[in-house]
């Protein structure tokens, strides 16, 4: 935009050189070339594969077919059966995210808030912080999952002590609850959140801080007015790398959750293609989540979203 | 300074991968039509899932005399394992004896998932990469009448002879001719013995209002409805059908829904047990000595008094298998009595071991007289198997059973 005026008659002119055109046109192909094997790339592994689950999708059983016999076909009905079936489960894994997006926010930007700006002049510690931020990644996700079953297993600590102080009802549990599973989803995310904001609250120029402070802002509107919306981006790159995996997560429910309140629908895709065989169903219902998934992240990213990041 | 670098360069990546992601997505909106168009031209190229029955496959050839090696799939802590030396103790013996190289991998969890994993390979006679799978019996009938596995050869396999008589012929492998027996087991009722001293003497019982929250039932359909009919009073080897099935599956919905059954779950359910958190449930037999083993002796395993489950788990060679005689051979070293001693001693199954009895004495006499490895007539009389299904019934009833527990 810096290089082009409104002239009088409303026409944007250009002001660059000839020779300056050229050289940016050829700066251009070069990033066309460059992009050329990761397009490829995404080809291969992202259209190809969406291509085969589309296909999948509208297989059909013939009749007395064995199990897992499928002939190619045009069933839509497919789509409306499972979802017939499964929309309740579709719906929780869409609330399950949003709440574990919105509590790893409210947990994760403190964290990040400490660690790029209070803790600044303090390299050591900043250090030792960060690492352990990044230090669950060390261990497996199954297994950290695992252990929460057991730091909220009904003898253990947590749920005593929660019954002791009548929080819990003696005869309540927190295992296989929703309360649990969104737990799990938003301890397992935190680290998404966390560290997009950190980045960008790293550049955050703090004498902007005292500017603000000097036209007499307290410090909940210098941060209001100030830090939070120049950490925005941040905060809008967090928010999606918790929200997408958390929608198509299955572990955490799997561990986490019971066979009534707390089904999210990657469960259901893993059970109709490894325990039903029911192929089409399962591609049926992945199309389903990428779709649904595409559509919410368009209407944040419309809504939200900055040049910034793009 | 290089902090402030590496934060730089760690944002960039991070926007760079978000543009990424909405580029390719806006991609996929814009292309939608375009990729449902090419979807459907797809379709008619993807061999996939499209798959039936194998026929006239030709069996995989056998390169058995010019390759030292056999592929075995099995389940997983479902052979002698030794801790410390990091091997399997009757696995080194047989490589010693035989001079085979074993290829063993524990790679099945589940009947269901292991089918969905590798039938289409088995449907077009492909190599799944094993010449020994183990699966149980209902997932055997049906891979047997698939045409999945390939024919053996007794004549290899001498020490057949000691297979137990009752074994000898099964309903789905008249003969045996295609399908051997590993190990087997009962499903039956466990419970917690410190927590829970009262005790269950049928599947009803899990229902008490003390052990509200506590239960866990199996997520194997094959499991957990057999069982249920039997406690209903339903001979579960005649003709019952969907009355009997419903009859079934609403006891499950109305203790799921209620919140009396914690959790359905597969094999995972043994940490429920450890934990705590469930206190009683339907179980598999060698599970509960192994737990009691390991866990302090908390545990009591009983077959129902209305009835409990028998089930094998057979060894099969798949269709495009390569190793089909060094199969035999591994086969023929798991039927000797005092290696089937030496892996029942671990893995606390039934043994099908003719003779195996009297090898244990020499490894642990304390299993001599376990009934949960040596079948006793009390444990006998009380188990049974349910009936062969049609292909429409087992797929029906896999679906009712899956939306009941709710995945």
């Amino acid at each position: 935009m810096s290089n082009t005026v409104m002239t009088k008659k409303g026409k944007i002119a250009d002001l660059r050189s000839r020779d300056e055109i050229k050289a940016e046109r050829r700066k251009e192909r070069t990033g066309v070339y460059l992009v050329v094997p990761g397009l490829l790339l995404l080809l291969l592994f992202f259209a190809v594969p969406v291509m085969v689950l589309l296909s999948m999708s509208l297989y059909a059983r013939p009749e007395g077919a064995s199990i897992g016999e499928f002939v190619p076909a045009l069933e839509f009905r497919n789509y409306a059966t499972v979802l017939g079936s499964y929309w309740p489960d579709l719906l929780r894994s869409f609330g399950f995210a949003l709440i574990a997006t919105v509590l790893a926010l409210l947990i994760g930007y403190p964290m990040a808030y400490l660690v790029a700006v209070r803790l600044r002049q303090h390299g050591l510690l900043q250090g030792i912080l960060l690492v352990l931020l990044i230090a669950p990644f060390f261990s497996s996700f199954i297994l950290r999952t695992q252990a929460w079953k057991q730091i909220l297993a009904d003898e253990g600590f947590v749920a005593q002590t929660m019954k002791f102080l009548a929080i819990l009802p003696a005869d309540g549990h927190l295992t296989a609850t929703p309360f649990a599973v969104v737990a799990g989803l938003t301890y397992n995310f935190l680290p998404f959140m966390v560290l997009p904001i950190y980045a960008n609250l790293g550049r955050l120029d703090t004498r902007l801080l005292e500017a603000s402070g000097d036209l007499y802002a307290g410090p909940m509107t210098s941060f209001f007015r100030v830090t939070l919306p120049l950490s925005a981006p941040g905060v809008f790159a967090g928010t999606l790398l918790t929200f997408i995996p958390a929608a198509g997560d299955y572990v955490n429910a799997a561990l986490l959750g019971n066979n009534r309140n707390t089904t999210m629908i990657g469960q259901v895709i893993d059970s109709r293609f490894f325990k039903v065989i029911d192929y089409p169903g399962a591609a049926a219902l992945s199309f389903v989540l990428m779709l649904s998934i595409l559509v919410l992240v368009t209407i944040y990213i419309r809504r939200f979203g900055t040049k910034e990041l793009m | 300074m290089s902090r402030q670098r590496a934060i730089n360069e760690q944002r960039g990546r991070l926007s760079q991968a978000i543009g990424q992601a909405q580029a390719s997505r806006r991609g996929v909106l814009a292309g939608a039509a375009g990729l449902a168009l090419a979807g459907l031209l797809g379709a008619c190229g993807t061999k996939g899932a499209s798959s039936g029955p194998a026929q006239a496959l030709t069996p995989g050839i056998d390169i058995s005399d010019t390759e030292e090696l056999v592929r075995w799939a099995n389940w997983t802590l479902y052979l002698d394992y030794d801790d410390k030396a990091k091997h399997y103790p009757t696995l080194e013996q047989f490589k010693k004896s035989s001079g085979l190289e074993v290829r063993y991998v524990e790679d099945i969890d589940s009947n269901d998932s292991y089918y969905g994993k590798v039938q289409s390979q088995l449907a077009s006679g492909q190599d799944i990469g094993q010449d020994l799978m183990v699966l149980t019996d209902w997932m055997t009938e049906r891979v047997i009448r698939l045409g999945y596995v390939q024919e053996l050869e007794h004549a290899n396999i001498p020490n057949l002879k000691n297979l137990l008589p009752s074994l000898n012929d099964v309903r789905f492998d008249p003969g045996r001719t295609k399908s051997l027996t590993w190990q087997s087991g009962y499903t039956g009722l466990v419970w917690n013995k410190e927590a829970f001293p009262k005790g269950l003497r049928n599947v009803e019982d899990l229902w008490a209002p003390e052990l509200k929250g506590r239960v866990t039932l199996l997520d194997e359909m094959r499991d957990t409805i057999p069982i249920l009919l039997l406690d209903q009073g339903i001979d579960i080897t005649g003709q019952w059908g969907q009355d009997e099935f419903s009859g079934a599956i609403e006891i499950v919905e109305k203790n799921i829904q209620n919140g009396q059954i914690r959790q359905v779950k597969g094999n995972s359910y043994k940490q429920d047990l450890i934990s705590g958190d469930a206190l009683a449930g339907i179980a598999y037999s060698g599970d509960i000595t192994q737990l009691n083993y390991e866990e302090g002796n908390k545990w009591e395993f009983i077959m129902p008094e209305r009835g409990g489950l028998i089930w094998s788990d057979n060894f099969m060679v798949p269709f495009g298998a390569t190793h089909k005689k060094n199969a035999e051979k591994l086969m023929d070293f798991y039927y000797q009595p005092d290696v089937a001693a030496e892996v029942a001693a671990y893995v606390n199954y039934l043994c099908p071991v003719v003779g195996a009895q009297e090898e244990m004495e020499k490894i642990d006499p304390d299993l001599v007289n376990d009934p949960l490895i040596f079948p006793t007539e009390e444990f006998l009389n009380k188990a049974s198997t349910e009936r062969e299904l049609s292909v429409e019934e087992e797929n029906d009833f896999q679906n009712q059973f899956q939306e009941v527990i709710g995945v």
